[in-house]
């Protein structure tokens, strides 16, 4: 009788486990958010109004609330100061809320190294004090120059570029000490050329400079040049991709890296949240803007803007970005555009 | 094709019923936004663009550039009231709006100010209809040297406005100059003159500083002159709108300069309507034969920025139709919208967007005529604001400047910024320091420098190019010129017989 009882207890405790196991079980197969935003959610970008993360924000937030992917709407709100810094401390003093998240490019990198960003315990600031949700897109850079100056091919431009005095041809970038600079550092090293570099305030306006031949060429985002490109003004040469891009014109632009110069540079249109995200709240963004890359409107916006589609989240992304912030470092410590330290 | 077959088709698309009720929806929305200081045209059409997902393209940019033209209408309404400027480009509206105000004059102020603001517009809208891409065309051969020439040329309009004393004007330049350089340096890529505050790294706003100094210090010194608007007693008939169209023929040349500078600057993407305020109001007040009057409540003053600051907003949508490139921050944010109704903003956009740009077209003079009509109907509404006593107006004025001043950036240092340049402001009056010279130096320095430093790259350090490349080099010698007209007037006046002393000039 004794024995039976106990047999009987013990049948219990497993059942009861494996109840236990299944129910987590499921829980985590089906990962089912049990998040849900409550009030609406301040997207903040770290940019000014008119340029690449702005107009994808914006691009973004109208159709979330079109697909009815959030209960809740999405605010664009630009915190631009201090190319971005503004932005990514404001993050900061909303530790654990839930209904805020940030766009960013790729002056979650290079502002903090440039300018040492102070946290208000006085240790600096990197990306590691956000909540990484999710890599969306990589934008990519083309060598822009104008159609009708008779370069066709990067050797022809690298030929000009060579029989020149350094220092002749000018590059239009946006901003000073980012993306752009950095990837003109990088062509001028590989080459062993001289370039002069003219810094713009937004991409639209580094366009404008080589189509009005006040420059001579850029490394253009594609989506800030391929109107230009379709009125047969503006040209790319080559793309700073690791493969070609697979969409319509631009798979016949071939990579720098194919005709031989090993230069590669992505840049990051990911989401961030601030420091202390709720887990449910960071699945549950991750769910929405891998719907959100579904959408008919996003493929075309990402055709349109030659992006790769790069959906990634967790460890693995976390992975990248360390990978990322070291190449960039790197690369502005070769190029002298911040100290070594 | 031609022109005309386009623009016929165009007002066909905008006189569909469901075109003109969004518009008529833009411009009141827009009016409202463009009272509001600090809300502005930009965050108005930011505000509305996720709205447009639900309309057709057509319709989409039909409600925001109506926005945009009731923002402009509008921007001039608190500038002449209250003497705060809903926009940064109705600051120069100010100048003279106001004092006419205080003298019981605001309607003829608001009339002159939605009237010539019509007349900029529409001139703008025809020149844009006929000569859109040759336009843009030449807006592109304007780099960094040209931009540098013409902005010193809005600097030279300036010289002499202060009035009587050449030393305080010249000091509130440079202290305009010296707030122009704090916050994030484009070309070296660093923020400098912050003191460790992040919030300084985005700049000291012009609007913010605009508000405090013009609105703020206008409330303080009303509260020390015994709490009181002057022209509680103000007429309010329709017959002031017809009184001061009498006056206009005689503006006719003020207008015409009004409007095809603020049309070309609007057009040349980085320079934008205020400047193009700045400059009208300047060469007006130059070429006036009372120059004088102006500060204390000339129609012809506010005739000029306003002509220009409409024909600015036309022109700025220029290179944003014909090449994709955004010719102010508002026209940014509607690019935006450009990929959300599925269109490729760009050169072709003209070919391949047929009912798009001449709906755009269309809707631009439908809209500023119903836009015109809209705001004189209601100028007796608001120039009886002015009967609201000052004991209830003023903290009203007070909480719409804050509110304004903190959505400029969405931070609170704006508001102690706000609240500092308003004491500043009020000091400065008693003191006949010219506020004017401060604000002109403060929203055209940090474009003026920019232009320099890069033109300066660009020639690799030599100043030459600003006077080797042809366009530079006429718009260089322009300035020189206009920089010494009060020199050359003055020796003028002393060679000449002797005059009656001038009366002393009041002070802007």
């Amino acid at each position: 009788m004794k024995g039976a009882r106990r047999w009987a207890r013990r049948g219990l405790i497993l059942a009861l486990g494996a109840i236990f196991l299944l129910s987590t079980g499921t829980r985590l197969i089906d990962a089912a958010p049990t998040f849900s935003p409550t009030r609406p959610i301040e997207w903040v970008i770290p940019a000014g109004t008119g340029g690449g993360a702005d107009q994808q924000a914006r691009f973004m937030a109208p159709l979330i609330a079109k697909y009815k992917l959030s209960p809740q709407p999405l605010i664009p709100v630009n915190r631009p100061a201090g190319a971005g810094a503004q932005g990514f401390l404001y993050m900061l003093e909303r530790t654990g809320s839930p209904h805020i998240i940030l766009i960013t490019l790729d002056n979650l990198f290079t502002t903090p190294l440039v300018q040492v960003l102070k946290k208000p315990d006085g240790s600096r600031f990197t990306w590691r004090d956000m909540t990484p949700i999710a890599r969306l897109l990589l934008d990519n850079f083309a060598l822009t120059v104008r159609c009708d100056r008779g370069w066709k091919t990067v050797a022809d431009f690298k030929k000009a570029v060579e029989s020149a005095p350094p220092g002749t041809f000018k590059m239009s970038g946006t901003g000073s000490k980012q993306e752009d600079e950095i990837i003109m550092v990088l062509l001028e090293q590989t080459w062993k050329v001289d370039f002069t570099y003219v810094p713009f305030p937004g991409g639209g306006a580094v366009a404008a400079a080589v189509v009005g031949g006040q420059t001579d060429f850029s490394v253009n985002n594609p989506l800030e040049m391929v109107g230009h490109w379709d009125a047969g003004r503006l040209c790319p040469l080559a793309v700073f991709a690791s493969k070609r891009i697979p969409f319509g014109k631009w798979k016949d632009i071939p990579t720098m890296k194919e005709l031989g110069y090993p230069i590669e540079y992505q840049m990051l249109r990911g989401i961030f949240g601030p420091p202390q995200m709720p887990k449910e709240a960071v699945a549950w963004y991750q769910d929405l803007f891998r719907k959100l890359l579904d959408t008919p409107e996003m493929k075309d916006f990402i055709e349109r803007g030659a992006f790769d589609e790069a959906f990634l989240t967790g460890p693995a992304f976390e992975r990248w970005l360390e990978e990322k912030e070291r190449t960039i470092r790197n690369l502005m410590i070769k190029g002298g555009l911040i100290p070594k330290s | 094709m031609s022109v005309f077959s386009d623009l016929f088709y165009g007002l066909s698309v905008a006189a569909a019923p469901q075109n003109l009720l969004v518009a008529v929806v833009g411009l009141v929305l827009g009016t409202i936004i463009g009272v509001l200081p600090g809300l502005g045209g930009t965050n108005g059409v930011a505000l509305l663009l996720p709205l447009t997902f639900k309309l057709s393209p057509t319709a989409a940019i039909i409600l925001l550039s109506s926005v945009y033209w009731g923002a402009i209408f509008g921007g001039a309404i608190t500038s002449i009231l209250f003497n705060i400027p809903g926009e940064p480009w109705s600051v120069a509206t100010t100048f003279d709006g106001h004092p006419l105000a205080k003298q019981g004059k605001a309607g003829i102020a608001l009339t002159a100010a939605f009237t010539s603001s019509f007349i900029g517009a529409l001139v703008a809208i025809i020149l844009f209809t006929f000569f859109a891409p040759p336009l843009a065309e030449l807006a592109l051969k304007f780099g960094p040297p040209e931009n540098f020439a013409v902005l010193l040329m809005a600097f030279a309009t300036f010289t002499g406005l202060g009035g009587a004393n050449p030393w305080k004007t010249l000091f509130m330049t440079f202290l305009g100059l010296l707030l122009s350089t704090v916050g994030f340096d484009v070309v070296s890529g660093m923020p400098r003159m912050h003191f460790g505050l992040t919030s300084l790294q985005s700049g000291i706003s012009f609007v913010v500083i605009a508000i405090g100094l013009f609105g703020l210090g206008e409330i303080f010194l009303t509260v020390e002159e015994g709490l009181r608007i002057e022209g509680v007693e103000a007429r309010l008939s329709f017959r002031d709108i017809w009184e001061t169209w009498k006056m206009f023929p005689r503006y006719i040349w003020t207008i015409v300069r009004g409007t095809i500078l603020g049309f070309w600057i609007g057009v040349l993407p980085g320079t934008g309507a205020t400047p193009a305020s700045f400059m009208s109001y300047g060469l007006a007040k130059q070429f006036s034969r009372h120059p004088e009057r102006f500060g204390k409540g000339e129609v012809e003053g506010v005739v000029a920025p306003e002509t220009a600051a409409h024909a600015a907003g036309i022109g700025a949508l220029l290179p944003m139709v014909t090449l994709g490139i955004p010719g102010s921050p508002t026209a940014a944010v509607m690019l935006a919208g450009f990929f959300i109704w599925g269109l490729n903003p760009g050169p072709l956009l003209f070919k391949e967007q047929r009912e798009f740009v001449w709906g755009l077209i269309g809707s631009m003079y439908l809209a500023n005529v119903i836009g015109v009509i809209l705001v004189l109907t209601l100028v007796p509404v608001f120039a009886s604001i002015n009967r609201i006593p000052f004991g209830i107006l003023a903290p009203l004025i007070v909480i719409l400047s804050s509110i304004g001043a903190y959505a400029v950036n969405n931070q609170v240092l704006d508001l102690w910024i706000m609240l500092g340049s308003g004491v500043a402001g009020y000091v400065f009056k008693k003191l006949g320091y010219p506020l004017a010279p401060l604000v002109v130096a403060l929203v055209l320095g940090d474009m003026t420098e920019q232009a320099m430093r890069q033109a300066l790259i660009m020639g690799h350090g030599s100043p030459a190019i600003f006077f080797t490349r042809p366009i530079s080099a006429v718009f260089m010698a322009a300035s020189l010129f206009l920089f010494l007209l009060p020199l050359i007037r003055m020796v003028w006046i002393k060679l000449r017989p002797k005059q009656p002393e001038a009366e002393p000039v009041e002070v802007v």
